[in-house]
């Protein structure tokens, strides 16, 4: 009997590990533009994920934009739609407040301008949650679709134990790994992406070759904004929010992307998954209210055990 | 001591008794509870902020997660109060304790990493210690009132006292403050914040005093916390643990001006009024605009003036004042003695000599194998093409990469497998082929530095500095930032650093590098006048011609092994030399 619990609950985990995972897998993409292509530290990148909840929010459930669409459709319409305003108001952070801190700007600088990055994003984070506190309230709020209390059964698979797979995360899900493939191909095999890759690589090189780098760089920022906006979007169909809650995924961004190894946009997306996982399992022996302290230790594990990461070297050149 | 740190010292102190009696008279006269209440949080959040600023300005160890501290001193506070009767003066000491240990256990993991990786963990553990206080259940936990003993319990009627007390907490902080920005605690501090690997090199042991800033900031944080818990009478783990509160910290000493005792006073001072009163008078219809406020000003004050408000209005309304030329030292200043070899019981053995010495990366093997000694006097000149392994060489002498296998040994004592500041401790000075210099530091700060690192004392430190500067021949500008140096100047700068911490042998990496004729010659001169004050040398360098003239003898190094060791001469007409050098062609030209 206790086993058909455990079976059942560990099957469970695995599943929701999958599905939640990918969609940070997701996430985390958008971050490893940011932060393991191009360097930039970005604090404000849970508030950019923030925002893209409450982009698709209020297309779809309190501003009722895409409410023509039905329940079904909509909210995974309205993820996908908050790509394009989050692409644009990262692109108009980048171009007025990050560019200036980061970039060909910084090339060469003692910290590569890390310190400069770390503040202004300190700052643009505190503006956002805050101000969207003033804007969007600090009540919890949800975008409403049935499906989120909906879930297919797999089983019994043992004696008693069923799989639940919940509806509004099965499709979260497939939108998020679609989309994943699509940025994938995007940025490995076309023009656009070389040259994105190319100005992140190594932007002095890359004004040689005739890149406008400023323009690559801010495109760049503009697309992880994005990517993580509609994770966010996605997510927003089965967890309530408030503005303030970017801190708990930043963190999980940062683990993820860390883990993968930086500047690896397929290793962010595995780094995530591996983190969605860790994170169920830890839901297995933890109570609620510190499975996200267990992601913060998972963090700082994944941060000192490999101090340089599966990637780079840690000693400087003397 | 920095120099001339003594009436530096003096006029700060007297600058903190004005501003903190004008203070708190004006404080006295405010009758309104609600701004009496901001005029007790300004000094709160300003001794937060000099607690912060001792870590991450001077020690410029970026830490988003001060909260740590600050919410460990307002838990120690309340819960004591709560739970045991605690009276909160010695609450507070019980936080400093606590946040001392937990800055230990912190920074034990912590410091292994650098930049925003270390930025970003800080971060992660005042939330972690978030939802544990949450899952332990002190979501609200207000503090009784003790109307019959409240001078006990530090619980006055009187808001002004509050405000008194604060002030007298901040006075005591910036004094802290203060008396590290003028040691040699603060000077290593600067030192590891502007160039660690060289601070190391030149004997400061960056980890010890990294930790020892953030136990002493971790501390005062925790007076912040633990007051403010016993002001406000209740703590929740968002008010003493949340983002805003790390963020207070880091936005009033950027803001204020960072790394100067006065920033976060400055930062506090202007921020903390002007969030407060609009919380006040906005926060019904704008419940956010405190942290809007902050967030802005942080991102201002980084793209306008990215040192504060502090450094700016110095630079522009207020010259500062002229570097001061050397400290007179009085009549007992003499030339520098010769080293002395310790008593040994190897005294006919060469002074260094490594045996075997191997270090790869992957699978390129950068030294592979190398043997060889230098005898005490002598000036061993290393050769090689590019990417022979010369400056892994170094490195691996002096700790900055572990070897592979081998092993070197100075005067009979290991070397390897010792870190970078005990190898010179031990007596080994070393110079960098790119220069690593403290740009923001005198000159003369940048050469004390290394008669610190030597374990010197203040007065004798100085005065080993000004020594070593004569010796380089760069007494005239010792007041000067190193930044302004020429390159010239810099290099020999650098020897004089390696040269103060009483080195028995020096490590010289390309110290011609990028230097014209007369320059280089100017250089050769200085390091012949070294050498005949009885320094044993090991230098690395590129161009023959040079070296033909200083080196008693080469060791050839090509891929890492050496091809071959001996008078210079001799070296040069050596044919596997030549041919490393300059290819075979060449050699089948010559011999035909």
């Amino acid at each position: 009997m206790d086993l058909e619990i455990l079976i059942e609950n560990v099957l469970n985990a695995v599943t929701a590990g999958i599905t939640i995972g990918c969609i940070y897998g997701l996430m985390c993409i958008g971050l490893g533009l940011i932060f393991g292509i191009m360097r930039i530290v970005n604090f404000a990148q849970g508030e950019l994920l923030m925002l893209g909840m409450f982009a698709s929010f209020y297309l779809v459930s309190e501003g009722r934009v895409l409410s023509f669409l039905g329940p079904y459709w909509g909210p995974f319409i309205g993820a996908m739609s908050a790509a394009p305003l989050i692409f644009t108001g990262g692109a108009l952070l980048h171009k007025f407040l990050i560019s200036r801190v980061s970039g060909l700007r910084t090339v060469g600088s003692l910290d590569e301008g890390h310190f400069g990055q770390l503040v202004v994003t300190l700052g643009i984070s505190l503006i956002l949650q805050n101000g969207g506190q003033i804007l969007f309230g600090s009540t919890p709020v949800a975008v409403r679709t049935p499906l989120s209390s909906e879930a297919f059964l797999i089983g019994p698979v043992y004696h008693g134990a069923t799989v639940f797979l919940n509806k509004a995360k099965l499709v979260a899900f497939f939108v998020a790994v679609l989309a994943a493939v699509v940025l994938y191909v995007t940025l490995e095999y076309t023009r656009l992406g070389k040259a994105l890759r190319a100005a992140a690589d190594n932007p002095t090189a890359a004004t040689y070759m005739g890149i406008d780098v400023d323009r690559a760089y801010r495109i760049a920022f503009g697309l992880g904004s994005g990517i993580t906006a509609v994770a966010g979007g996605l997510m927003a169909t089965y967890i309530s929010f408030t503005p303030f809650v970017g801190f708990d995924y930043v963190i999980i961004m940062y683990s993820g992307v860390v883990l993968g190894g930086m500047g690896s946009i397929f290793g962010a997306f595995w780094g995530g998954v591996t983190v969605g996982f860790v994170q169920q399992f830890s839901a297995l022996i933890l109570p609620p209210q510190l499975q996200n302290a267990a992601i913060f230790v998972v963090f700082l594990m994944i941060v000192l055990l490999r101090p340089q990461g599966l990637f780079g070297r840690s000693a400087e050149r003397a | 001591m920095k120099q001339g740190a003594g009436p530096h010292l003096r006029r700060n102190l007297t600058v903190l008794a004005v501003v903190s009696v004008v203070y708190l008279v004006v404080a006295m006269s405010v009758t309104n509870s609600y701004y009496q209440l901001i005029l007790t949080l300004v000094p709160v959040w300003a001794l937060f902020g000099v607690s912060w600023n001792i870590l991450s300005g001077y020690g410029g160890q970026l830490s988003f997660g001060h909260a740590s501290f600050f919410g460990i001193g307002a838990y120690a506070v309340t819960l004591g109060v709560v739970y045991w009767s605690l009276s909160p003066w010695l609450g507070i000491p019980l936080g400093m304790v606590l946040a001392g240990l937990a800055a230990i256990a912190i920074g034990f993991p912590t410091f292994r990493l650098r930049g925003h990786y270390f930025a970003l963990s800080m971060l992660a553990y005042p939330l972690a210690i978030l939802y544990v206080m949450q899952y332990l259940g002190f979501q609200e936990v207000s503090m009784p009132m003790h109307r019959e003993s409240g001078l006990r319990f530090m619980e006055f009627s009187e808001p002004r006292i509050y405000t008194l007390l604060a002030v007298l907490l901040l006075v005591g902080g910036v004094a802290v403050s203060l008396v590290i920005e003028n040691s040699r605690f603060g000077l290593a501090l600067l030192a590891i914040r502007q160039n660690e690997l060289a601070a190391e090199a030149a004997g400061i042991n960056a980890r010890l005093w990294k930790m020892r800033s953030l136990v002493v900031s971790g501390m005062m944080g925790a007076v912040a916390g633990g007051f403010y818990a016993r002001v406000l009478l209740v703590v929740t783990p968002d008010s003493v643990f949340g983002m805003l509160v790390s963020a207070q910290a880091v936005v009033v000493t950027l803001f204020g001006g960072v790394a100067s005792v006065w920033g976060p006073v400055i930062g506090a001072a202007i921020l903390v009024p002007l969030a407060e009163t609009l919380q006040a008078e906005l926060g019904t219809y704008l419940p956010g605009i405190q942290g809007v406020v902050y967030g802005i000003a942080i991102i201002a004050i980084m793209l306008l003036s990215p040192d504060g408000l502090y450094w700016t209005i110095g630079d522009r309304w207020f010259r500062r004042a002229a570097p001061d030329g050397i400290p007179d030292l009085g009549p007992d200043l003499e030339p520098l003695p010769p080293p002395v070899r310790r008593a040994s019981t190897h005294a006919a053995g060469p002074l260094l000599q490594v045996e075997g010495l191997s270090r790869a990366f992957g699978g390129l093997r950068a030294v592979s194998d190398v043997s060889f000694s230098i005898t005490e006097g002598e000036i061993l000149g290393i050769i090689g093409p590019n990417g022979a392994g010369k400056t892994t060489l170094f490195n691996v002498l002096n700790g900055v990469l572990a070897a592979d296998e081998g092993s070197a040994r100075l005067d009979g004592q290991a070397l390897l497998g010792r870190k970078t500041f005990e190898v010179c401790r031990m007596g080994v000075g070393r110079t960098f082929q790119v220069v690593r210099s403290f740009p923001r530091l005198s000159v003369l700060d940048n050469v004390i530095v290394g008669a610190y690192g030597a374990g010197l004392a203040d007065r004798e430190a100085i005065a080993q500095a000004v020594r070593a500067l004569h010796q380089v021949g760069l007494q005239d500008r010792s007041g000067v930032p190193a930044g302004q140096l020429t390159n010239k100047q810099l290099r020999l700068m650098e020897l004089a650093r390696a040269l103060a911490g009483h080195p028995r042998l020096l490590l010289l990496d390309e110290t011609l590098a990028g230097l014209g004729r007369e320059e280089c010659d100017d250089v050769l001169g200085v390091l012949a006048r070294v050498r005949t004050q009885g320094m044993t040398i090991c230098i690395i360098e590129h161009t023959m011609h040079a070296m033909m003239r200083l080196a008693d003898r080469f060791v050839v190094l090509d891929h890492g092994r050496v091809l071959a060791t001996g008078l210079p001469r001799a070296v040069v007409e050596d044919a596997s030399v030549i041919e490393a050098y300059l290819g075979k062609k060449w050699l089948a030209r010559r011999d035909a």
